[in-house]
């Protein structure tokens, strides 16, 4: 922990929460701005960082907006970048994987939806067209080794793959140690004041001071920005997942919603429930679907054992896409807000964060901004 | 996939066979409750008790009277009426819409795959006990070393006893009662080292009244005597390092005490230094939990009936806070007839009366505790390893691992679970939890209270993948799951 | 190593045969396959995942699972949870279990 006496310094930028969205763009600030505080809460907060399958994710996004999807995909264009950096600075080896991802279907009911769902995706303005298949099952289980007769079908990409999370925001923390960035855990925000110079945070741990702020506090960003003029409305979903045991490693092409780490253990997802705010609970049928299609896709984890289950909210805006917008009374506040945060976290990190310490967000984020939701329909 | 699975319906569950679980069972089946009691094991007993109904080791003098003492909650558990599912794991606990509980286990079938059960109920007594407190020394994970809890569950469970050379290491009374039953056994121990400082008889004697006064007193006496008459004792123990050879097998222990560092090869280290609640079901089910001072460990929160910070969630025996095998048996049958009242079969001065026998009984059990919790408290060094010592052993992070990520400002046991997968093995934290809350405690020199713990979640042991996705699915699920509508 | 007590128990109990990596071995009705490993002189059961180390049965009680092994073709079981049956075939537990595709 940087020994800072955080309430006499004025940091150059604040970045409010320390998981991978934070982390990732003051990651990014560092050579781009003087000082950096990322303050962080406790251990037991609602940390969607925890939370996540580890994807890095395309074919899935930005079905309702065009641009969602061009920006995911260059995100997966810098993520090897991104992965050669970390390695270098820190040592750490977050285990990229970019061989192609698949999401399974079961029945022609769901390769007919889904395939149509894809074609309109891919048919939006703003959107740039990449590589993409509709695979029968032969073609599937080419790629997915003893995959069951259940999956008739799948919808694959060369441009989807996996990395470590917890190892990427390890990563991030070991790059701040080394780089004198000053992580503050048991910082939580609780209010925003603007002032002459900047900023004022009040925490339990008492006020630090910035001239420039970034909300990434994930499920909190709602209520944040709303203390600096932006009115995002949020919509948290919950989602369970098991985690299975380590196995040999079988699996080199992740599905959306079965994979295997490079540690070899494997996690099963994923379920979309609007539970508000209770995340601290897993339940059984939910858990009992998860597994069920999970021994549909794969047959030979059917003795596999599960170790654990959890569940976490993903960080949702009330229409699932990212939030990026510069406050304008006062300005100098940027808000952040993806369910993504590993799929991004290269854009993040080499293009989102250097646009902040320009001060000022391009056109190309136009699409994300609060603005949206304010728009009245007719 | 998901036939219907029939559940199986009760009352009461009791969870755990041990002394706790079977005079609770006992005494709800006389009190008229429905009531299932549900245990891992094939057979009742727990750990304390473990074989008592088919010991190989029949002579009576080798395990000695407080073992045999067990009989006598076997019996009339046995004639009592209770449903017994034994070999059956519980994974999971939730709440169903009409507040009564649907209940998840895993049934082991020898020579059959493991099956998934359900069952449902209005009331859960835990009863799941204690578990040798985690002991990190370098070598730890060596084949060769075990627990003395083991070891004594290998002689009671089989007759089977170490031979070579052997010792036993760590502090409190079951490394004397182990020593004790293997001199009556014949098997030979050759040294006894012990980790309690030298000082810590000064900190015990504030409370020797109790224990002078305790049941344990007599009997306590003459089986350290029978011992170190027979057994070389070290004392002051301030070091222990396992080593192995080549296989990686345990072959030599080096230890330091009264100033030097001494070596000797061996066949066998028994390690022990005392017991702790096991935590993984209560914490799951939401339940509030303290951190004991005295005993360094975490404890559920439970009033004078055993009743949890959860409606209908009681607590019996070591698993609500350590007090030992007689104490257990009796704060099961306080647990009992407090279950009958929440389950309105019986009525509160009814209860009250009962209780008052148990609870004087429970006193006099529970006399000279302090003392031994006092004198037999884990040493600081083998609470809070440091260097390349094993801390989670399924992930095999090290001490200066979590160590070092304390000291970067990770903020407690999650964090640090997320940092190097301490944890996250199969025995879900069990063996290296209290060892992480102590190591960032002491490196960022905050109480172990305010540090926290791991959050622990259903399932709290492993289940196959097949078992979950045999248990009921509902609309809502397969709508949160299978998300391709249009 | 341990041995087995002589009790008269012990004499009149009903012999079991397993093999141990392919190797006869008699125990006892009533051993789990942990106490048989034990008695057979094998305090080592598997190696681990994580670093190809040696383990063996640490509890005996269920919690630590490091008693590991293949047992009748079945990865990674409790060898202190499980009892012998006669004609069982127990498997040092190499590494991570393999998932047959």
């Amino acid at each position: 922990m940087a020994a800072v006496n955080a309430t006499s310094t004025i940091f150059d930028i604040a970045v409010i929460g320390g998981g991978l969205v934070g982390s990732s763009i003051a990651y990014g600030l560092r050579d781009r701005v003087g000082s950096i505080a990322v303050l962080d809460e406790g251990d037991v907060a609602l940390r969607a960082s925890r939370g996540n399958f580890g994807l890095v994710w395309l074919q899935s996004k930005g079905h309702g907006m065009g641009a969602y999807s061009r920006w995911t995909l260059g995100s997966t264009r810098l993520w090897p970048r991104l992965a050669a950096q970390l390695l270098e600075e820190t040592g750490i080896d977050v285990a990229l994987e970019q061989k192609g991802g698949l999401t399974p279907l079961m029945g022609d009911h769901e390769i007919e939806a889904r395939h149509q769902w894809v074609r309109a995706l891919m048919a939006q303005p703003g959107v740039e067209p990449y590589e993409w298949k509709l695979l029968d099952h032969h073609q599937a289980a080419s790629l997915v080794p003893g995959l069951g007769k259940d999956v008739t079908g799948a919808i694959w990409t060369p441009h989807d793959g996996i990395v470590n999370p917890l190892k990427l925001l390890r990563a991030f923390h070991t790059a701040f140690d080394r780089s004198g960035v000053s992580y503050l855990p048991h910082h939580g925000v609780a209010g925003i004041a603007h002032t002459a110079q900047g900023f004022e945070l009040t925490t339990p741990a008492g006020i630090v001071r910035a001239r420039r702020i970034v909300l990434a506090s994930g499920l909190r960003n709602g209520e944040l920005g709303a203390q600096v003029g932006l009115r995002l409305p949020m919509a948290p979903q919950r989602g369970q997942i098991i985690v299975l045991e380590r196995t040999r490693r079988l699996l080199d092409t992740p599905m959306v919603t079965l994979r295997q780490n490079d540690e070899g253990s494997w996690l099963v997802g994923d379920s979309q429930e609007d539970a508000g705010y209770a995340e601290h609970v897993t339940t059984l049928p939910v858990l009992a679907t998860l597994a069920d299609r999970a021994v549909r896709t794969l047959p030979a984890l059917k003795e596999v054992r599960a170790v654990r289950a959890w569940s976490a909210l993903r960080v949702r805006a009330q229409d699932g896409f990212p939030v990026y917008e510069q406050s304008s009374t006062p300005p100098g506040a940027f808000i952040v807000t993806c369910h993504s945060g590993v799929t991004l976290a290269a854009t993040h990190a080499l293009k989102l964060a250097p646009m902040i310490a320009e001060g000022a967000l391009e056109a190309e984020l136009a699409p994300f901004s609060t603005r949206r939701f304010h728009v009245q329909t007719t | 996939m998901s036939a219907g699975l029939p559940a199986t319906t009760c009352e009461l569950l009791v969870i755990g066979a041990g002394p706790a679980g079977l005079a609770a069972a006992t005494r709800a089946a006389g009190l008229g409750l429905d009531t299932v009691l549900i245990d891992e094991q094939p057979a009742p007993g727990g750990q304390i008790y473990r074989a008592i109904g088919s010991t190989p080791v029949r002579d009576r003098a080798i395990l000695g009277a407080d073992y045999w003492h067990g009989l006598g909650l076997l019996e009339p558990f046995q004639r009592s009426g209770v449903r017994h599912v034994a070999g059956a794991t519980v994974w999971a606990v939730n709440r169903r819409e009409d507040d009564g509980f649907e209940v998840a286990y895993s049934i082991a079938t020898p020579g059959q795959d493991a099956r998934a059960g359900l069952l449902h109920c209005r009331h859960v007594i835990l009863a799941t006990g204690a578990q040798e407190r985690p002991f990190p020394i370098p070598g730890w994970t060596l084949p060769g070393v075990i627990t003395a809890g083991a070891a004594q569950i290998l002689l009671k469970t089989s007759a089977v006893v170490p031979s070579g050379t052997t010792v036993l290491a760590g502090g409190g009374p079951l490394l004397y009662l182990l020593a004790w039953q293997y001199l009556n056994a014949g098997v030979p121990i050759h040294a006894i080292l012990e980790t309690t400082p030298a000082g810590q008889w000064r900190r015990a004697l504030p409370f020797v009244w109790g224990f002078l006064r305790s049941p344990y007193l007599g009997k306590g006496l003459k089986l350290l005597r029978a011992v170190r008459a027979r057994v070389p004792i070290v004392t002051g123990v301030s070091a222990l390092e396992a080593l192995g050879d080549a296989r990686g097998q345990l072959a030599r222990l080096r230890y330091r005490a009264g100033g030097r560092t001494e070596e000797l090869a061996l066949d066998q280290l028994l390690l022990h230094q005392g017991v702790v609640p096991n935590t993984n079901l209560s914490r799951a089910l939401g339940l509030e939990h303290v951190w004991s001072e005295r005993q360094d460990c975490w404890e559920p929160v439970v009033d004078a009936w055993g009743a949890s910070s959860v409606a209908q969630v009681t607590i019996a025996g070591d698993g609500a806070g350590i007090a030992g095998a007689i104490a257990a048996e009796h704060r099961g049958r306080v647990a009992a007839v407090h279950a009958a009242v929440a389950l309105g079969r019986l009525d509160g001065p009814a209860r009250d009366r009962e209780a008052a026998t148990h609870r004087a009984a429970l006193a006099r059990a529970v006399r000279g505790r302090e003392f031994f919790e006092t004198l037999y408290r884990a040493p600081d060094a083998f609470r809070r390893p440091v260097g390349d010592t094993i801390v989670c052993r399924c992930e095999e992070a090290t001490a200066e691992q979590v160590r070092q990520a304390a000291r970067m400002g990770c903020q407690g046991p999650n964090q640090m679970k997320a940092f190097l997968r301490c944890g996250m093995g199969p025995c879900q934290g069990r063996f290296c939890g209290l060892t992480v809350t102590e190591l960032i405690a002491d490196e960022q020199g905050r109480h172990p209270r305010d540090v926290g713990a791991y959050r622990v979640r259903f399932p709290i042991k492993p289940v196959t993948l097949g078992e979950i996705a045999s248990l009921p699915q509902t609309e809502a699920s397969r709508a949160a799951v299978v998300r391709f509508r249009k | 190593m341990f041995r087995r007590l002589d009790t008269p128990a012990e004499a009149g109990a009903r012999v079991v045969r397993i093999t141990i990596d392919d190797v006869a071995t008699d125990c006892r009705e009533g051993d789990s396959v942990a106490a048989a490993l034990f008695a057979a002189g094998l305090p080592a059961c598997r190696d681990t995942a994580v670093s190809g180390a040696a383990r063996g049965p640490f509890c005996m009680m269920g919690v630590c699972y490091d008693c590991l092994v293949g047992i009748d073709g079945h990865a990674n079981q409790q060898a202190c949870m499980t009892r012998v049956r006669e004609g069982m075939t127990v498997r040092r537990q190499l590494g991570a279990r393999e998932v047959g595709a």
